[in-house]
């Protein structure tokens, strides 16, 4: 491993700080979805519903889970646009 | 066809499947066996990892668990689905690009010290073999039901295949054969799921089945199949199915110590591993979400559906006039009928019907036909006693689907727990022969011994599990459990996050760190498990969710520790700052 220059090094804390950025914003929303309506505010939820089931119980069996997906699914996309900018997603040999 | 036969069809076809992948993709070098020369595909490599990661007790009891307990149960639903966000955000993509074999190596390397390696060791080695009972049980039970033999002559079947296809295979062989049990996991999960959902609601989604209203019947106008739940519960002396009964803080914490459990599982994260760079982890981590979510999402759906049908089929009813798979799970052992009030009819309501798992009196028979226990009666009006984990399996009998269905959800389950054992058991006897004999005891041990090594220790780990699924100590096993999520929780998880984030953190603060997280977690529950008998809990915390503060614990102590003392070398500095940047992963897995 050669050493970096100052240059890269200073690209790469530019990286780190973007990619800490965005797993802030995305891990604030796991746990607004989870514990947030899951838990800590079911009860206030539930008095509205989703067909019929009380929206926190819903949230807690099934809207918790499909909002875990569509997060890992913006983190690839956000993460390969944030690597593709930084020329990062090159295959390197 | 004769059920019998639908059950030999299926599931010869799915093990000659098996048995052909995993001769098909023998290991050569320790690259292959460990890791699958990091060449696997992410949509295949997701399947597989979701297949590793349902084991037969998710694919077995967790519809049961949500069947008995209703919205207490979603704390196994966020807990597991969850913890793949922290895994794949704050683990995964870090770690494969540091690209060693195993995450004990990673602890080893970032804390420079040997001391750390054996920690990891112990932790991995503890929470596998935890895990790996539990399967060897869930197999014995599904082998029991099929074949009409006895749960032990199960058990060794079950160890038998799983040895033979884990050891020759490795990794490569391992990750194929799990995508295909997983198709055959998927497949029979939602086939039920989705006759019932159309039978109880009218709906082809069982997703939209659970949310949506109850067929109507004699007359009676369409009401939310929920609300129909809530109130039979309540009828019944349970509370509300969509309220659940647990404290609130509790919830928070077992949520909590599973999420982060889940991303500090060994034998998780080493998945990712098998991939080739780190976008193809992103994407992969994605994929196993996707695929996990297919059967967590319909778990619900079926928990609420059988417990419908339960109570609708069973209570009330005369036990002459009882459906076929109650006394045919009667005969296996897992359901029983005490008629306390003598009226000949099954009354089910909250409460135990008598303590203790049933204890049949051998050739006799009440006056209905029922078998007879020779447990002491409990003091509530409850008559039934049912084993939760029946409800799965039972659950295409009740709704009265063809035989084919019933034979596919048998598969399902062997394939659950076949996938999982295997995995887990790659995994523990890496611990063994990689970071053990390899790195701590002997480095000098060439490739070929060290795969010798790890065929070893497989083979000694399984007869160790299969002793314990053919005597399990009684509800040892599931209490385990608590402690493999609460010591992930507890030790992986922090150190390894801190050891990604944190420059600072050094040897002192994370060995201690992992060392008081772990000794705390495993006392706190040690004592309330195994030792005391009162339910005095700090702050109500119960010891499924004390790994949350151990969690926190760790954290602390590390965090405190390393700024009291200098920083880590700059070697370890600049290795931070070499797996923060995903470019140059696709180079190759380095074993040594």
């Amino acid at each position: 491993m050669s050493q970096p220059d100052i240059e890269t090094l200073e690209l790469h804390h530019k990286y780190w700080r973007s990619n800490i950025h965005i797993l802030g914003v995305l891990l604030l929303v796991w746990f607004s979805v989870s514990y947030g309506c899951g838990i800590l505010f079911r009860d206030a939820l539930d008095q509205f519903s989703i067909g019929g089931a009380p929206l926190g119980f819903w949230f807690a069996q099934q809207g918790s889970i499909l909002s875990f997906l569509a997060i890992l699914l913006i983190y690839k996309f956000a993460m390969d646009r944030l690597d593709h900018k930084y020329g990062f997603d090159e295959v390197s040999k | 066809m004769s059920q019998e036969l639908w059950n030999f069809t299926f599931i010869g076809l799915t093990f000659g499947v098996y048995i052909a992948i995993a001769i098909s993709s023998k290991a050569a070098s320790t690259k292959e066996f460990y890791v699958a020369s990091g060449g696997v595909s992410p949509f295949a490599n997701g399947m597989a990892t979701a297949a590793d990661w349902m084991s037969a007790a998710t694919f077995i009891s967790m519809a049961g668990i949500i069947a008995a307990s209703g919205y207490d149960a979603s704390r196994y639903l966020m807990g597991w689905t969850g913890g793949f966000v922290l895994l794949t955000t704050l683990m995964v993509p870090y770690l494969r690009k540091f690209g060693k074999f195993t995450v004990v190596d990673f602890l080893g390397d970032r804390f420079e010290s040997n001391l750390a390696r054996f920690v990891g060791v112990c932790c991995s080695i503890f929470i596998c073999m935890t895990y790996i009972m539990g399967q060897m049980r869930g197999v014995g039970m599904v082998f029991s039901r099929l074949f009409e033999i006895d749960i032990s002559t199960g058990v060794i079947i079950g160890s038998a295949i799983v040895f033979f296809y884990s050891s020759i295979g490795g990794m490569k062989g391992i990750t194929y054969t799990q995508v295909a049990q997983y198709m055959v996991m998927a497949i029979a999960y939602s086939i039920p799921a989705i006759f019932i959902s159309i039978m109880l609601t009218d709906q082809v989604v069982p997703q939209l089945g659970l949310i949506g209203d109850l067929k109507a019947s004699d007359g009676a106008g369409a009401i939310p199949l929920l609300q129909k739940l809530n109130e039979l519960n309540v009828e019944l002396g349970f509370s509300k199915y969509t309220d659940g009964s647990l404290p609130m803080i509790d919830m928070f914490c077992i949520t909590a110590a599973l999420m982060f459990g889940t991303a500090g599982l060994p034998h998780v994260i080493v998945r990712f591993f098998t991939v080739s760079d780190v976008k193809a982890v992103r994407k992969s981590a994605f994929w196993t979400l996707s695929c996990i979510a297919v059967i967590y999402l319909t778990a619900p759906a079926i928990g609420a559906f059988a417990r419908t049908n339960f109570i609708q089929e069973v209570n009330n009813k005369a036990y002459v006039e009882a459906p076929s798979w109650f006394t045919n799970w009667e005969e296996r052992g897992l359901i029983a009928w005490v008629d306390k009030n003598g009226d000949g009819k099954m009354q089910y309501s909250n409460g135990l019907a008598f303590n203790g798992i049933p204890s049949y009196l051998e050739d006799k028979k009440g006056p209905a036909g029922q078998r007879m226990v020779s447990n002491t009666l409990a003091d509530s009006k409850n008559e039934v006693f049912f084993d939760q984990d029946i409800l799965v399996m039972a659950n295409p009998e009740m709704a009265g689907l063809p035989k084919w269905v019933i034979a596919l959800v048998m598969a399902g389950c062997v394939a659950a727990a076949l996938s999982t054992a295997a995995g887990l058991l790659l995994v523990l006897s890496t611990s063994i022969s990689h970071d053990l004999m390899k790195k701590i005891i002997n480095p000098n041990i060439s490739d070929k011994q060290e795969i010798f090594y790890a065929r070893l220790a497989s083979f000694g780990s399984l007869v160790v599990a299969a002793y314990f699924g053919i005597n399990p100590p009684a509800s040892f096993v599931a209490k385990t459990v608590a402690f493999a999520f609460g010591l992930a929780a507890s030790s992986f998880f922090p150190t390894i996050m801190l050891g990604i984030f944190s420059k600072r953190v050094n040897k002192i603060g994370g060995i201690l760190g992992m060392v008081s997280g772990i000794t705390f977690t495993f006392l706190y529950i040690v004592y309330f498990q195994f030792i005391v008998d009162h339910k005095n809990y700090f702050l109500g915390i119960s010891p499924e969710g004390i790994g949350f503060v151990g969690m926190l614990l760790n954290f602390t102590v590390s965090l405190v520790f390393s700024y009291l003392t200098p920083p880590p070398s700059q070697e370890v500095m600049d290795m931070i700052e070499e797996i923060r940047i995903p470019q140059g992963a696709s180079g190759p897995i380095q074993g040594h």
